[in-house]
């Protein structure tokens, strides 16, 4: 755990980015404070993911990007002053759909400790216990750790991946839409799981269900793209603002459903 | 009047489908008839030898003397070069191909790919006997000067025997490299691996069963080569006793001797083909059931 002076976690300035010659990303400035759940949502296209992906540098490998301004993360440039690999222990990341390795259930909640150290038996064992436990998923598992995670249900897989991120100790958890797979009740658990995830970590999550964003968020980020299909920010503030008094003409007819 | 026309030429197109069908069948047919009619002939030739010869000294005797006083007809020494030669190959050309097979599915792009994929393409379809002769202009000398003896050995038939699997077990290795899910990459390279880490311990484990039935084909390929390993092996009929001496393969024995046998001899050659053929039947057994079992795990 780091130590927050009241500062942001995530500070981002004049954020700009390009596929090849495609602006993606106009302008976008917003910070995001520590042990807060943070909803980005929009219209498809509008770049709340790929905003979400310049967090911890998982544009990286798609060829062409290029980004400009100021990504400070913890007191330091993401782009600038990180290791990749530390920068992505530290700031996690689940995805859409449900994508456990291959393996046991307890290799996968072991694959980030092995990868970035040489615990012993006994601290994996300890991790995995403690991960699937935050992921609201050891009591249903822990007769069958060593079982295909492939044999788990939607909503199991997904948790299990919450676990697989949560087992390096990271500060921010990422998710890109980590329910748009799931059936309802599925969807539900996952909702209270960022609820409870808050108090250690820091969540942002992606959704184009703006019922998620309002139910899970304390602050959410309004994206919108302007007649060139370029991505910016509408509106950021309080969720609860956001939602039942929002400042901007674009976000009041979105949220009322008027488009999107 | 008209509903009966349309009916009779409903019917005439049925039977026009339906023949059509059936001579589609027929062709595919083929190959399933072929595969018994194969079977049976060797069966047929190989089988009244242990009239003669009983199975155990067939199997586990190394003295091959068909001209002999009695006769001696003992394939040991020919099942343990094959194997010596199959395993030495599949130990060379593995790590390879699996290399080779990562960089193609993983790295590369553009030209360099292109040129990588033409040329192995172009190495499965050089004939064995020229792999035969480059084997003896290279491999031969490189094992003499190296290891002494006279060069025709075991260990040069395997040397190019390596050569001559790597683009099956490329081939294959690639495309179930490139089948695992690039969600699983992603997944990992999230979590801070590296993309060697990433390989390493994600995409190669996730493409294990398809990577198995690759080192499989290979092995098939290499226990049924003849004429390349024919012309660098040295074809001496002893029991070889280490990768530089000389040596005499399954193949190798069958295609010597059946210029001149007869009888009981030719009858041993067919029996050794009958080995030859359900070695390879067991091998397609073998990858039939890994990529069943991949099915079901997935």
């Amino acid at each position: 755990m780091i130590e927050h002076t009241g500062g942001h976690l995530f500070d981002v300035t004049d954020l700009n980015l390009w596929y090849g010659s495609v602006h993606a990303l106009k302008d976008v400035s917003l910070a995001i404070d520590p042990n807060t759940v943070t909803a980005f949502i929009g219209p498809s296209g509008c770049g709340k993911s790929t905003f979400l992906r310049v967090l911890d540098r998982m544009n990286d490998l798609i060829d062409n990007v290029r980004i400009t301004g100021d990504v400070i993360f913890d007191g330091h440039d993401v782009y600038r002053d990180y290791d990749t690999m530390e920068l992505r222990r530290r700031v996690g990341m689940v995805f859409q759909k449900p994508n456990p390795f291959p393996m046991s259930i307890f290799d996968n909640v072991a694959y980030g400790p092995r990868l970035h150290g040489r615990p012993s038996k006994a601290e994996l064992h300890e991790t995995v216990e403690r991960s699937l436990s935050q992921a609201a998923l050891w009591d249903e598992v822990k007769d069958r750790l060593h079982k295909s995670a492939l044999s788990l249900s939607g909503g199991q897989q997904q948790r299990l991946c919450i676990a697989r991120t949560l087992a390096v100790n990271p500060d921010v958890v990422l998710m890109d839409e980590p329910t748009s797979a799931l059936d309802p009740i599925s969807t539900a658990r996952i909702e209270e799981l960022m609820t409870e995830l808050k108090e250690r970590y820091t969540i942002i999550v992606v959704t184009h269900n703006m019922q998620q964003a309002s139910r899970v968020s304390d602050k959410t980020a309004f994206f919108l793209i302007d007649d060139k299909r370029c991505g910016y920010l509408v509106e950021y503030g309080d969720t609860a603002d956001l939602f039942f008094n929002p400042k901007d003409k674009r976000t009041e007819d979105y949220i009322s459903g008027k488009f999107g | 009047m008209m509903g009966k026309g349309l009916l009779s030429s409903d019917r005439a197109r049925s039977f026009k489908e339906r023949s059509g069908r059936v001579f589609l069948l027929l062709c595919a047919l083929v190959s399933v008839a072929t595969v018994l009619l194969i079977s049976l002939f060797i069966f047929q030739q190989g089988l009244p030898m242990f009239g003669d010869v009983p199975v155990s000294q067939f199997l586990f005797s190394a003295d091959w003397r068909p001209s002999g006083d009695p006769p001696s007809y003992g394939i040991a020494s020919f099942i343990y070069a094959s194997f010596v030669v199959t395993f030495l190959s599949l130990l060379l050309s593995t790590p390879i191909a699996l290399a080779a097979a990562i960089y193609l599915a993983e790295f590369a792009k553009g030209r360099t790919a292109t040129i990588l994929r033409s040329s192995i393409e172009l190495l499965a379809g050089i004939p064995s006997i020229i792999y035969g002769l480059f084997g003896i202009a290279v491999i031969v000398p490189a094992v003499r000067n190296t290891f002494g003896g006279n060069g025709y050995s075991l260990l040069a038939a395997s040397i190019i025997l390596a050569i001559m699997v790597l683009p099956t077990i490329i081939n294959v290795s690639e495309v179930s490299i490139r089948a695992v899910g690039d969600e699983l990459r992603q997944a990992s390279v999230a979590m801070g691996a590296t993309s060697w880490q990433t390989i390493s311990r994600v995409v190669v484990p996730a493409a294990r069963s398809g990577i198995i039935t690759a080192i499989v084909l290979g092995l098939g390929r290499a226990v049924g080569e003849t004429a390349a390993v024919l012309l660098v092996g040295g074809n001496a009929p002893i029991f070889p006793t280490s990768p530089i001496s000389m040596g005499r393969t399954l193949t190798m024995n069958i295609v010597t001797d059946m210029s001149y046998a007869e009888g009981t001899h030719m009858s041993a050659l067919f029996a050794t083909a009958m080995l030859l053929f359900v070695f390879i039947l067991a091998l397609n057994l073998v990858v039939v059931s890994i990529s069943r079992r991949s099915r079901m795990e997935a």
